[in-house]
Parts: structure tokens; C-alpha cells; sequence
């Protein structure tokens, strides 16, 4: 009856499970029985049946691509439409076969709720167990459970009950409750739109009248602004930004907070092109553009947020995760993540656990392998303005690429807590009085490079120069400390990893005491100089004192290559140890290049800014130099 | 928000990510209903102007009312348009049959305006509901060197966190409307009066319901001679959108092959 479909958006429902329980077959029966199909199709297909001499099978209806007919599998999430008395739908077929689950997840995560075919003869499978974790980590927590072939049991109700029992035991497991559990049979037609004869014990729902039960969920109205901001346009005089808001509402003249950051400005206006009536609201869906009472510096990648409710900045946030990628996932991986509009660069701290699909049971593990779920720890240098999944699902979860490939999808499970700072003392002297006595911030230039790379000659120049301008500064060599509090150190992984965060915490004193602390250490692994800039929080400046190998050999001040490469000197970074190159430092010098003078006074004027000047406008700095 | 403005807000919201993380990039504006309403939602996305050229890949072969209503609306629109001719059909594997052989001169016009503007990133107008193959399409379809569609190996896309990452030498497909319908697309014609080439209305008792080359594509049986007749004809219809476009019928894999070698 096609003159009473509604016009409203169609309800979208993926039907998942284990390959061969008969999705396919499922679909074209939907399809058919409900009247879905254009005039002529399954007449066109019966005729293509018959001359390749196969029996006609509802399969055929989605097997539209060559390629399926010839493997007899259904490649990707095809999106078909169909409707009920009640309303539209638009089914997402993902595909049963391990390799594909990529396509599973692509077809699930639009989903408002989801089929899962169960085979009445076969039970739950691997794969009817993974789909339906997979639907949890997806969001998509309506399910119907379809269990198909129920002919094939002689439509007998001890074993129709015991199929169903299993199901419900492991979906009771990961948190779902399903809203109907079906015995039909998509090949005759039993139970789907018709009510079947030959199980008259079964007095639920067919599929069709389940499906019908089924409400959209509502959308995060409620929730607190956010907007993740895609970016930023000129328009006349003014700056946009743009973005969709994935929660809460904003209006005009509504105080917006922008993380990570401090800033904040008013919404002036909700821009828009060819509206008769200028808009004062936007809700959570839409995509607006919004202009503000003060410049705001911001790029693609914040998000703007209810000024009194913003999503934590964090460093290392734990995750759980599903892994697409050939090569597993381990620690020490280097990825991108993006979460909304933002990315960043982030280090596989920790694997916690592989979860056992079957079982559901977390087991310790030291890789995620293709397909398999877990729980990852993930440090990142920048600091995300990301939510937890249970506040806020749009944006606590996100992606991980490696080497441009799509490698995983996430939900954050975990932010740090911050009991950890519940025992510490204010100070009835902050910070900000110092640097208004000093003239000046205090803060760390982070020196890293390879040994003879020039980090302590530098460190030593700008030590002078800012010293003769009246600035208070102190120099944390790596050698110098190890003298000293760091003597019980030796050059293992660990103890490196120790040095440099005793490093850290002293440079970070010192720092809140108001000096500029220049510290020169190799510190060659990204992880390390991560954690250094976590300890010390937003005062840190990684300075990469860079030049090849074959420079610094040749300068070789204290002898040590020729030591390492005489005596086989363990650990010797860059001999027999790694360096990472830092991605994206906030200064490099490359010393093989710059002359000691030139990179000395491109030193000194970075730290001028950056202590001295205002770090950006309207930033701490300026508003204390102002006076 | 109703369900038009809810699709009209993913589609900007697409047109925004692939403006910010496409460049260069372009339009194609094949003149239909469906280009149409992209290029309003792009004026929507962009407040007014439309960043990025249009291309119009011209076979020199459509009606001449389509003609007329480019002239017009690339002026009234204030777009940059880009309309080369596609080069000839010599040029074009002759084993395809004869309709999808002239089709696939826009592939051909698409490879050109490729290598001819070095464009990263190209918005279709495809739909999901349109054809079995293109309901299995990305909203963001990779193209390696070759231009070809590798529905066997697509990257996963979930959570609107679109993967726009690739190696150097692939372009970008961008499909803003991918999840519309046809009646949604009229429907949103409707509510925002969004000009559309008179063909779409019956005259004597035919209309076009998609537009194509002279030749190989055929007006079918209709009374529908405004935007609300034509979205009651569509409502009370089971046919398929491109029964007139002869080159989706000439073999049951026609088009398929078609897509695979980078037709829109």
C-alpha cells in the first residue's frame, strides 16, 4: 500500500549475525511480503534464476553485484528500503562473514535498532556473539532477535526455546534485553509480515509487529552544549565557526567555553543564508554557524561547550576498542585518533585486556589482533577535550587510523580521575603574582636530541643571555642531575624513563616557582617527553635540538661514540638505542644547518615570547605585562 | 527538526567536512533535481557562496532546456563553472554496450577534468535508493590513480567520523545525499522553492523523472505537471527512478561496470 507510507525519515535497522543463519534471505522476504519491491523485480529475478538453472531464492533480491552472485556471500552493508503500515524503513543487510566485519560496523553504527538472525539449528555462533557485542560498543541497544529456519527444527518449541534462552543469556551479558524473540522461517515465510501456522505454541510478535514496537531514540537535547567546530569562515567582518551540535542546544547570547582552552565569548549571532527569520536557537542535529562577541583564536578540532559544563582535558584516556586492522594492535603503537572534528597523535600505552567474545571474559593480553574487542590505555601529548561514552556517547568515542587506514573505532570508557590532587595545599601565592613580580612566566624549553647534537652549549647560551636581561633562569642538565639525585640511575629503558620524570617534577617545581627552566636531556623516547609534558602541564615547550647522527659523531665533545662504537657501549642512543624524532616539537634547531650563534639567539627569541611576551591574545601573559 | 531538516544537516555537515579537508575541490552539476538541491544546501553550508567551482561534464548531447537552465543558474547562482567537453566516444571501450557506452564518455570527462584541474575532491549527487550498486557507496569513496571503485575493499565509515586520510594519488568521491530519497529530494525542492529544469514536468502526457544524454534516456507516462503532482505520482509509484536511462538495462551488470570504472 504504498499511498500510506508516511513521509517521515526512514527508521534504519541492520540485520546482523553469523553468516549462512540467512540475513539475506531474511531481507528479500521483508521486502517482498511487505510490497517493498519495484513492479517487476522478482519476476526479473525469477527469469535470471532459471536461465542460470538455480532455484529462485529471496537472496537474489540484494545479490546485485556480480561479484556476490559468483562467491555467494553479500559483500558490503547495501541499503535497501521497505515499508510497513506503520512506517518506512531503510535495512542495512551487513554482511555475516569475519572478513568483512569493517562492513558490519559501517552498516551497524547508523542503525537505530537490529536484527539479529539466529540459526535455529545451528544456535549462536561466533559470530552471532561478536555482531551482538559489536552492537553494544555501537550504541545500537534495540534488538530483535529473529531465530530463522525454525522449519528445519520441525518447528518444535523445546528446541526454539532452548535457542532462545542462549541468546538471551548473552545478551543479558553485555547489556542488552531484547524486545522480541522470534521462531520464523524467512524461506516459507513464517512469521515475518504472515503469522504462521505450524507454531501455534508461539503467541509473541511476527518480526513485522516487533519492528513496529520499536520507538527512535530521542535525541541529546538535554545533554550539555557541544560542538565540535569543523571550521572557521570569514564572513565580512566577522568570523564564523562552524559545526553540528552533537549535544545540548545553544541560543544567542549564550556564554560558550572553547576546549582545550580557556576561552570564552558569547554567541552574537546564528548565521545563515536565505532565512527570512533570523534563527535565536539551535539544537542538538543541526549544523549551524555561529559568530561571537569577541574574536575568538580558535581551529578545527575544539569544541565548543557549555561554558559551565565542558568536556575534561585529558592525556591519557582509557579506551574500549575494536580492532579492523591486519597487523594487531600493540604497546608502544603510534596512532591518530579523532574524536569529532579533532585529531591527534596518540601512543598505545597499555593493552588491558583482550575481551574473550564467547565467554565475556577480559583477559590480560600484550596485543588486540584483527577483529578482536578490548581495552586499550592511550596516551597523547596534546591534551583532548574528550568525554566519557556514558556522559556523552556522540562525542566519548571516536577512531583510530594508522598509515591511512581506518585501524579501529573506540568508546571512551575512562578520563583520569583527579582524586589524585584531592591531598594537595593551596598556595596563598599563585603563579600568576609571581610572574607579575618577575616580569616574566616561569616554564620549561625541554631541550631533546642526540648526544652532541649541541643541547647543553645551548642550554648554557641562553642560560647567560636571559640571566643578563634579568630573567630568572636555571639550567636541569641530564648529566649534571645524574650526579646527583638521579646517581642511583642507570641507562636501562626504566631508568631512563625515571630519569626523566624525576626530571620533570623538578623542572616543574621550579617552574611554579617562577623560573625559566631550560632542561637539556637526550629523553629520546616520545613517551617519556609525553609524560614529561603531562607533568609539567602547559608550561612545557618541546625544543628539538636536531642534527643527524653523522654531525654529532664527527663532534663527538665527550668521546662517547667513539666509545660505543669501540667498545659496544650499551644503550648509547643512536648507536644502540632509538631516538624519536619529535612530530611536531614547538621549536627545532637544526644545529648541523644554524650556525651556534643563530640557533642561540632563534632560541633566545623563542623563550622571550613564550615567558615574556603574551603567549596569545588575551592570554595570561598580556593581561599581567599590561599593568 | 523533521526529518528534512535532519538530512539537510548531514549534508552540510558533509559539504563542510570535505570543503575543510578536500582542496582542491568541485562539484559535479549534472544539471538534475539532484544537483540541484546540492548546490542550494552547499549556499546553505557556505552562507551564500559556493567555494568551490562547478563542473558540468558535457557531452555537447543533453536538451537544450538543459542548457538553457545552466546558462541561467551558473549566472543567477554566482557559480565558477567548469563545462569542457568530454572527450568522443572513439575514445570509449567499445565492448560496453552502445548506451552505456555513451554514458561512460562522462567518465571519461571526469578522468579529464582530473588530471586537467588536479581536483582531491569531487561531490556527486548519487543516491543510496537509486541503484543497487550505488546503495552499497561511502559518503566518502576513495579513487586510487586509476579512478576505479574498489567495492570490494572500502574503508570502514561509522559515526560520521569520515575517513578522508589516503595515500597521495587518490581523489575523493563525496556523496552529501547519499542517504536521501527521491521523494525526499522533491519534497525539499518543494519546501524551499529550488529552481529545477522544466523536463521534470509533464508535457502531452510524458515527463522526464531523470535526466540524461538525447538518445538514451526516455520520458515516462505521466499527468505530473508541478513539483506537488510529481511528489503525489511519486508516493502512489513502485517503478524505478532510472527505468528511462537505457544504459542501466542493456545487461544486468551494465551499470555495475559503469561504477567500477569510475562513472559517477
Amino acid at each position: 500500500m504504498p499511498g500510506t507510507i508516511t513521509d517521515k525519515r526512514a527508521f534504519p535497522i541492520v540485520v546482523v549475525g553469523h553468516v549462512d543463519h540467512g540475513k539475506s534471505t531474511l531481507v528479500g522476504r521483508l521486502l517482498h511480503d511487505t510490497g517493498s519491491l519495484p513492479d517487476g523485480k522478482a519476476e526479473q529475478l525469477r527469469a535470471q534464476s532459471a536461465k542460470r538453472g538455480l532455484d529462485f531464492e529471496f537472496s537474489f533480491l540484494l545479490d546485485s553485484l556480480q561479484v556476490e552472485r559468483d562467491q555467494g556471500i553479500t559483500v558490503d552493508a547495501a541499503q535497501i528500503w521497505f515499508h510497513t503500515a506503520r512506517r518506512r524503513y531503510v535495512i542495512i543487510d551487513a554482511p555475516g562473514h569475519l572478513e568483512f566485519l569493517r562492513n558490519m560496523v559501517t552498516g551497524a553504527s547508523a542503525a537505530e535498532a537490529a536484527v539479529l538472525v539466529v540459526d535455529a539449528k545451528a544456535g549462536v555462533s561466533e559470530q552471532t556473539r561478536r555482531h551482538g557485542y559489536l552492537l553494544g560498543i555501537l550504541g545500537v541497544r534495540q534488538v530483535v532477535v529473529a531465530v530463522n529456519k525454525i522449519d528445519l527444527i520441525e518447528h518444535d518449541e523445546a528446541r526454539f526455546t532452548a535457542v532462545a534462552q542462549a541468546v538471551l543469556d548473552y545478551l543479558a551479558g553485555i547489556g542488552i534485553i531484547p524486545a522480541a524473540i522470534v521462531p520464523l522461517s524467512a524461506r516459507h515465510g513464517e512469521n515475518v509480515v504472515e503469522r504462521g501456522t505450524r507454531s501455534p505454541w508461539y503467541a509473541g510478535p511476527t518480526l513485522v509487529e516487533a519492528l513496529d514496537a520499536l520507538t527512535p531514540r530521542p535525541p541529546a537535547s538535554h545533554g550539555p552544549l557541544r560542538l565540535p567546530v569543523q571550521d572557521v569562515y570569514r564572513l565580512q567582518d566577522r568570523r564564523v565557526i562552524v559545526g553540528r551540535i552533537e549535544s545540548g542546544r545553544v541560543a544567542v547570547g549564550d556564554a560558550v567555553r572553547f576546549v582545550p582552552g580557556s576561552q570564552t565569548a558569547r554567541v552574537a549571532a546564528i548565521e545563515t543564508w536565505n532565512d527570512l527569520v533570523p534563527a535565536t536557537t539551535a539544537v542538538t542535529g543541526q549544523s549551524v554557524a555561529l559568530s561571537f562577541d569577541r574574536d575568538v583564536f580558535i581551529e578545527r578540532g575544539a569544541v565548543a561547550s557549555a561554558a559551565d559544563n565542558a568536556p575534561p582535558e585529558s592525556h591519557v584516556v582509557t579506551v574500549q576498542l575494536f580492532w579492523l586492522d591486519r597487523q594487531p594492535l600493540v604497546p608502544g603503537d603510534r596512532l591518530s585518533l579523532r574524536y569529532g572534528t579533532a585529531e591527534h597523535r596518540v601512543t598505545v600505552e597499555a593493552i588491558e585486556a583482550v575481551i574473550d567474545v564467547e565467554s565475556l571474559i577480559a583477559a590480560p593480553a600484550l596485543a588486540l589482533p584483527q577483529n578482536a574487542v578490548g581495552r586499550a590505555r592511550l596516551t597523547s601529548v596534546r591534551p583532548l577535550a574528550i568525554d566519557s561514552f556514558a556522559d556523552s556517547p556522540r562525542t566519548g568515542r571516536g577512531v583510530l587510523v594508522r598509515e591511512h587506514r581506518i585501524a579501529g573505532g573506540f568508546v571512551v570508557e575512562e578520563l583520569p580521575g583527579q582524586s589524585r590532587n584531592l591531598t594537595s595545599v593551596d598556595a596563598p601565592v599563585t603563579p600568576a603574582e609571581r610572574a607579575l613580580r618577575n616580569g616574566h612566566a616561569g616554564g620549561v624549553l625541554w631541550l631533546t636530541g642526540l648526544s652532541g647534537a649541541g643541547k647543553s652549549t645551548l642550554a648554557m647560551r641562553l642560560l647567560r643571555a636571559l640571566t643578563d636581561r634579568g630573567r630568572l633562569a636555571y639550567v636541569l642538565d641530564g648529566d649534571n642531575v645524574r650526579q646527583g639525585l638521579n646517581r642511583d640511575l642507570g641507562f636501562s629503558p626504566e631508568d631512563r624513563a625515571e630519569n626523566v620524570r624525576r626530571i620533570a617534577e623538578v623542572a616543574k617545581l621550579l617552574a611554579d616557582a617562577g623560573v625559566i627552566v631550560i632542561a637539556a636531556l637526550i629523553s629520546p623516547l616520545a613517551p617519556q617527553r609525553a609524560a614529561a609534558r603531562r607533568i609539567i602541564g602547559a608550561g612545557f615547550h618541546e625544543v628539538h635540538v636536531a642534527a643527524d647522527l653523522a654531525t654529532c659523531e664527527g663532534r663527538d665533545p665527550k668521546g662517547l661514540y667513539r666509545r660505543a662504537r669501540a667498545d659496544g657501549l650499551a644503550d648509547f642512543t643512536g648507536v644502540s638505542a632509538a631516538y624519536d624524532t619529535p612530530e611536531a616539537p614547538d621549536l627545532r634547531l637544526d644545529t648541523g644547518a644554524l650556525g651556534i650563534e643563530e640557533a642561540a639567539h632563534a632560541l633566545l627569541a623563542f623563550a622571550e615570547t613564550a615567558f615574556v611576551a603574551a603567549p596569545e591574545p588575551g592570554g595570561h601573559a598580556a593581561v599581567l605585562l599590561g599593568g | 527538526m523533521d526529518d528534512l531538516d535532519s538530512l539537510e544537516a548531514e549534508s552540510i555537515y558533509i559539504l563542510r567536512e570535505a570543503f575543510s579537508r578536500l582542496r582542491p575541490l568541485a562539484m559535479l552539476w549534472s544539471l538534475g533535481k539532484d544537483s540541484n538541491v546540492m548546490i542550494w544546501l552547499a549556499k546553505k553550508a557556505f552562507l551564500g557562496r559556493v567555494p568551490f567551482p562547478v563542473v558540468h561534464l558535457d557531452t555537447g548531447l543533453e536538451f537544450p532546456e538543459v542548457y538553457a537552465f545552466r546558462e541561467r543558474y551558473a549566472r543567477e547562482w554566482e557559480l565558477e563553472l567548469i563545462a569542457d567537453a568530454c572527450p568522443p566516444i572513439e575514445d570509449v571501450d567499445p565492448t560496453l554496450p552502445p548506451a552505456s557506452r555513451l554514458a561512460a564518455r562522462k567518465t571519461h570527462g571526469l578522468r579529464q577534468a582530473i588530471d586537467r584541474y588536479g581536483f582531491h575532491g569531487l561531490i556527486a549527487g548519487i543516491r543510496r535508493d537509486e541503484q543497487a550498486t550505488r546503495a552499497k557507496e561511502r559518503v566518502f569513496s576513495p579513487r586510487g590513480e586509476d579512478n576505479a571503485w574498489d567495492f570490494r575493499d572500502q574503508p570502514p565509515e561509522f559515526w560520521d567520523l569520515f575517513h578522508l586520510d589516503f595515500p597521495p594519488g587518490t581523489h575523493v568521491r563525496v556523496h552529501p545525499l547519499l542517504h536521501w530519497t527521491e521523494l525526499d529530494v522533491w519534497r525539499y525542492i518543494a519546501r524551499e522553492n529550488i529552481p529545477v529544469c522544466p523536463l521534470y514536468f509533464a508535457r502531452e502526457g510524458k515527463r522526464f523523472r531523470s535526466l540524461g544524454e538525447i538518445g538514451i534516456t526516455f520520458p515516462i507516462d505521466s499527468e505530473a505537471t508541478d513539483i506537488a503532482e510529481v511528489i503525489a505520482e511519486l508516493r502512489g509509484t513502485n517503478s524505478a527512478e532510472r527505468s528511462g536511462r537505457a544504459m542501466d538495462h542493456e545487461g544486468e551488470d551494465a551499470f555495475e561496470r559503469l561504477r567500477v570504472g569510475g562513472y559517477m
